[in-house]
């Protein structure tokens, strides 16, 4: 019997609202300083959304000095959080219900798609997820790592020039900060809407719900 | 502070964004700094081709680019054996180092170029300078006649670091008005705007004096 919402993956679930809200608005003030990829010299043309003005309310931190004191600052909170979370998944076991495992979830999954698609009638078997949203919080996870590693490849480009070189070096980070950035974007607006779809998941997310 | 800003700030002390300097930012910048002094090493840069001349950004305070002065020469001071007041004949003497560096502008973008000129750390033996925690590096690029010039404050560590140069050469040819002539500061540890051109003064001292940018809000450190 358990939880479908254990209180640490509540409490690090909603420190991540506020924490990335102000990571990617921050990251959007910075990005404004010079809106476009690829070293001086050679523009990499291929990257989306270059020359993009990021509007106001996007924007936090009101100049590049300020975002940046900003983003450094809550990009500590979110690591030692990320961290107890991670710490939590693997010693609570959590993973196996709620990160894609390939050879259990791959079928349910595209079941599941087709299900939301109206091509199939049954919704496949669902225990705390469905194998889609597994696949989906994993890969929301995956974002946030290279979010987190590409951060630290711009921040020491030489210092850990051995994890740069990983991103293609330091423009190549910026553009997988930046393409990650719209992933999570996207994320969050596919998660609020499952979840007003859903209000139950929001419910416990807040409760931690009904041992099961 | 607008709104939105207050809301940022909800649930910490102080988040002023427009005075990061003080208090839960400052507090922070003062964490990273320790962070940034750890992973500070004495690494190669070992960058790409450099980056056409045109494509190159080169920006000062001044209203125009500044010109060398006639009677031009570079002061070396504060806790020194014997300052030293020497003319560019007088520093193309001292042993010359060539390299490769990366530089990383505060504003997102990178570029390479290939400096020419002396360590800092030769010019600290040639003065004899103390093993002072701070070297400052004053300029005469400045924002208006009466204004003091461009400057900044490095740590100790990478100022003495083996790829940081008092440069008087870029990619082959004399160093260009544009880009700080007659002489400037180039390391491969710093971001942009630490890397002071039109030099004047390299000063060795036991206290940090900030910076141009610096004392407008910016990272001290700003390692790389």
């Amino acid at each position: 019997m358990r939880r479908p919402q254990p209180l640490p993956i509540r409490i690090t679930h909603w420190v991540n609202v506020p924490v990335l809200a102000v990571m990617a608005m921050s990251g959007l003030q910075i990005l404004r300083a010079y809106p476009y990829f690829g070293p001086q010299g050679e523009r990499w043309e291929w990257v989306p959304l270059q020359g993009w003005m990021t509007p106001d309310w996007m924007r936090a931190g009101q100049w590049l000095a300020g975002a940046r004191h900003l983003h450094f600052l809550f990009a500590w909170i979110f690591v030692v959080n990320a961290l107890v979370y991670l710490a939590y998944l693997i010693w609570s076991r959590e993973y196996r219900r709620r990160l894609f495992w390939p050879p259990r979830d791959t079928r349910p999954m595209f079941a599941q798609l087709a299900y939301y698609l109206r091509i199939r009638k049954q919704a496949p078997p669902v225990d705390l997820y469905n194998s889609l949203q597994r696949q989906a919080y994993t890969v929301a996870l995956v974002l946030a790592v290279l979010e987190v590693l590409s951060g630290f490849a711009m921040w020491k480009p030489v210092q850990l020039s051995w994890l740069a070189a990983m991103f293609g070096g330091y423009d190549g980070a910026r553009v997988v900060h930046f393409l990650a950035l719209i992933g999570l974007a996207l994320f969050v607006v596919a998660h609020v809407i499952m979840v007003l779809l859903h209000p139950r998941s929001l419910v416990e997310m807040v409760t931690g719900g009904k041992p099961r | 502070m607008r709104r939105r800003d207050m809301l940022i700030a909800m649930g910490l002390a102080a988040c002023n964004t427009r005075r990061p300097k003080q208090g839960v930012l400052g507090a922070s910048e003062r964490v990273n700094e320790t962070i940034e002094s750890f992973l500070l090493h004495d690494v190669d840069p070992s960058p790409r081709g450099v980056t056409p001349e045109m494509a190159y950004p080169s920006y000062h305070v001044a209203p125009a680019v500044p010109l060398q002065p006639a009677d031009w020469v570079l002061e070396v001071n504060g806790l020194v054996g014997k300052p030293l007041r020497l003319s560019l004949d007088d520093l193309k003497k001292l042993p010359i180092t060539t390299t490769r560096i990366h530089h990383y502008c505060v504003e997102g973008w990178s570029a390479v170029a290939e400096w020419t000129g002396v360590r800092v750390s030769e010019l600290a033996k040639l003065a004899g300078a103390k093993d002072t925690d701070y070297v400052e590096f004053r300029s005469f690029d400045a924002p208006s006649d009466e204004a003091r010039g461009y400057w900044s404050s490095w740590d100790r560590e990478s100022a003495m670091h083996g790829h940081t140069l008092l440069a008087f050469g870029m990619n082959g040819k004399p160093l260009a008005p544009a880009y700080g002539a007659p002489l400037r500061l180039f390391g491969a540890v710093k971001l942009g705007y630490k890397n002071v051109k039109y030099l004047t003064e390299v000063n060795f001292l036991d206290r940090r004096t900030g910076g141009y940018w610096e004392d407008k809000g910016y990272e001290w450190f700003a390692g790389v």
